[in-house]
Parts: structure tokens; C-alpha cells; sequence
């Protein structure tokens, strides 16, 4: 399946060297923030690092490690990038808001109060 | 007679170029694919899913630019942040936004927008209001945020879509 390394030339080997290390080396300094950073919303912004460029260096490095084993442009890892993009505020989301929602619950300081200012009286009544 | 052939041209061609990326483009794929994507926004019709009214193309092109620069700075920026072991204070916190956006799928791209960008992370949206809250990393001045959802994105969506 892969070539003899003798057929892959070397200026796409080290490109693709290039991608596979900016795209794993940022998922890695995502996951590793994951660990340093002390609060869930701090958390919150470090797997976005895996799913942009992290996941999109390793894409863009598998584009041409194949387009050039292959001799055709083999591209369909934007869809990857395209779906990775799509599908991630709806985790996201779906995470902050209960961590949102539980920190008020528990009357956390922390956190913003229920919706808009309290300029229009309306959002204390519904509290 | 268009309507009925094609009621979601968007999503039949989006299904046909994801068709032909996966199978390679050949006439045989190109004639599979166009009847599939046909058949599914037939099939979608069933759903009735709101359908995007897209006024114009060159704001959401020019904001693309945009965005796919300022993700990768930030992916820098987030990056440098999580090397840099407290050389410099850090604060993080919450950002209150009023949009004006009132049309869906702008409010889909910005979130999707908000989301990549590592950095920023979109917290909640109150329809009522229009108040969106994100919550940034790196927080120094309110207003940059402000300014940067506002002018950057916000401008160019309401451009495109409403």
C-alpha cells in the first residue's frame, strides 16, 4: 500500500512532516491545557485547539501524503475539517450551558447571573 | 416545476460534491450522485427544515478570509498561553454582546465561528434579548471583544444574510 520511501519525494515528506507536527503538537498543547488550567470554563476553550488547526494540520498532512502516493488530488479530508467544524459548538454548547446552569443552581459567584442586565426589571421576576 | 425538482438546491449540491469527493469524480458517480442528492432533498421536504436565505455570496467569502486568519492566530495565541507557565497574569472571563442578528443560520455561523476560534467560546444566547455571553481566555479589555464580534463578524453577517 505505501510506497517504497525511495518513490516519495522528499519536499512532500517534509511538508507533510511539517503538517503531522503542527497538527499533533497543538492537539497535544490542547490536551495538555486541559490538564493545567484550573476552572471548566478556562477547560472549555482547549479542545477547540484539537479541532481546528490540530485536526487540520494532520488533514491537511494526509491531503498530501496521498495526492502525491496516489498521483490525483485526493481531497475528501475537507469533509472531515467540515463536519469537525459543525459538530463542535453543538458539544461545546451543550457543555457550557450545564456547567452554566449548575454554577447558578448552586449560587456560584462566579458566574453571571440569569440573562440580560436587570435594567428592564423583567429577568428578576422570572429568577 | 423548479421548486418541485430541486426544493433545497443548496443542500443537493452540497450532497453531490460530498458524493463525488468520497467516490471520485467520474460520469457514472456524477449521474449516482445527482439522482441520490435529488432523492434526499425530496426526502427532506417531509422535514421541512427552514430553508437559509442567503442575500449574497462576497461578504461570506470575505468573511471566511476573516476567520480562517484569525483561527489561526488565536491557535497561536491559545497555544502560547498554555506554554507559558503564569510569566504573565492571566484573567478569563465572561463578555456580554448585543447582537442584532436575527436571522438563524447568521446566528448559526457565528456560533460556529465563536466555537472555533480557540480562544473564545460561546456561552449562552437569549432570543428575547439579543444578548449573547462568550466567554474569552485571555481577557484584557472588555470592549476589544465587543468590538471584535461586532465589526469583524457581525457586519458582514447581516450583510450576507438579513
Amino acid at each position: 500500500m505505501s510506497p517504497a520511501p525511495a518513490d516519495f519525494p522528499l519536499w512532500a515528506a517534509i511538508l507533510v512532516a511539517l503538517f503531522l507536527l503542527i497538527g499533533s503538537g497543538l492537539t497535544f498543547l490542547g490536551a495538555f491545557g486541559l490538564l493545567r488550567f484550573k476552572s471548566f470554563y478556562e477547560r472549555i476553550h482547549l479542545p477547540t485547539l484539537g479541532t481546528s488547526w490540530g485536526a487540520g494540520g494532520i488533514l491537511v498532512a494526509s491531503m498530501i501524503f496521498f495526492s502525491v502516493t496516489q498521483s490525483r488530488p485526493v481531497v475528501h479530508e475537507i469533509l472531515i475539517a467540515l463536519f469537525i467544524t459543525v459538530t463542535t459548538p453543538v458539544s461545546l454548547m451543550l457543555l457550557a450551558r450545564a456547567a452554566l446552569y449548575r454554577d447558578r443552581t448552586e449560587g456560584n459567584e462566579s458566574v453571571p447571573p440569569i440573562g440580560p442586565e436587570p435594567e428592564d426589571g423583567l429577568s428578576q421576576q422570572t429568577e | 416545476m423548479m421548486r418541485a425538482v430541486l426544493p433545497y438546491p443548496l443542500l443537493s449540491l452540497g450532497l453531490l460534491v460530498m458524493w463525488l469527493l468520497l467516490n471520485g469524480l467520474s460520469a457514472g458517480h456524477l449521474l449516482l450522485g445527482m439522482f441520490l442528492a435529488l432523492l434526499a432533498a425530496k426526502a427532506m421536504t417531509a422535514l421541512q427544515p427552514a430553508k437559509p436565505r442567503i442575500r449574497s455570496w462576497a461578504p461570506l467569502l470575505r468573511l471566511f478570509r476573516i476567520v480562517a486568519g484569525d483561527i489561526v492566530r488565536s491557535n497561536i495565541a491559545v497555544a502560547q498561553l498554555v506554554l507559558n507557565r503564569g510569566h504573565r497574569e492571566r484573567t478569563s472571563g465572561f463578555v456580554t454582546i448585543p447582537i442584532d442578528l436575527q436571522d438563524r443560520t447568521a446566528l448559526t455561523v457565528l456560533a460556529v465561528i465563536v466555537t472555533s476560534t480557540p480562544g473564545t467560546a460561546w456561552v449562552e444566547y437569549h432570543s428575547a434579548s439579543g444578548e449573547l455571553m462568550i466567554h474569552v481566555l485571555d481577557l484584557r479589555e472588555e470592549q476589544d471583544w465587543v468590538d471584535l464580534i461586532k465589526n469583524r463578524y457581525e457586519r458582514l453577517l447581516a450583510e450576507a444574510f438579513e
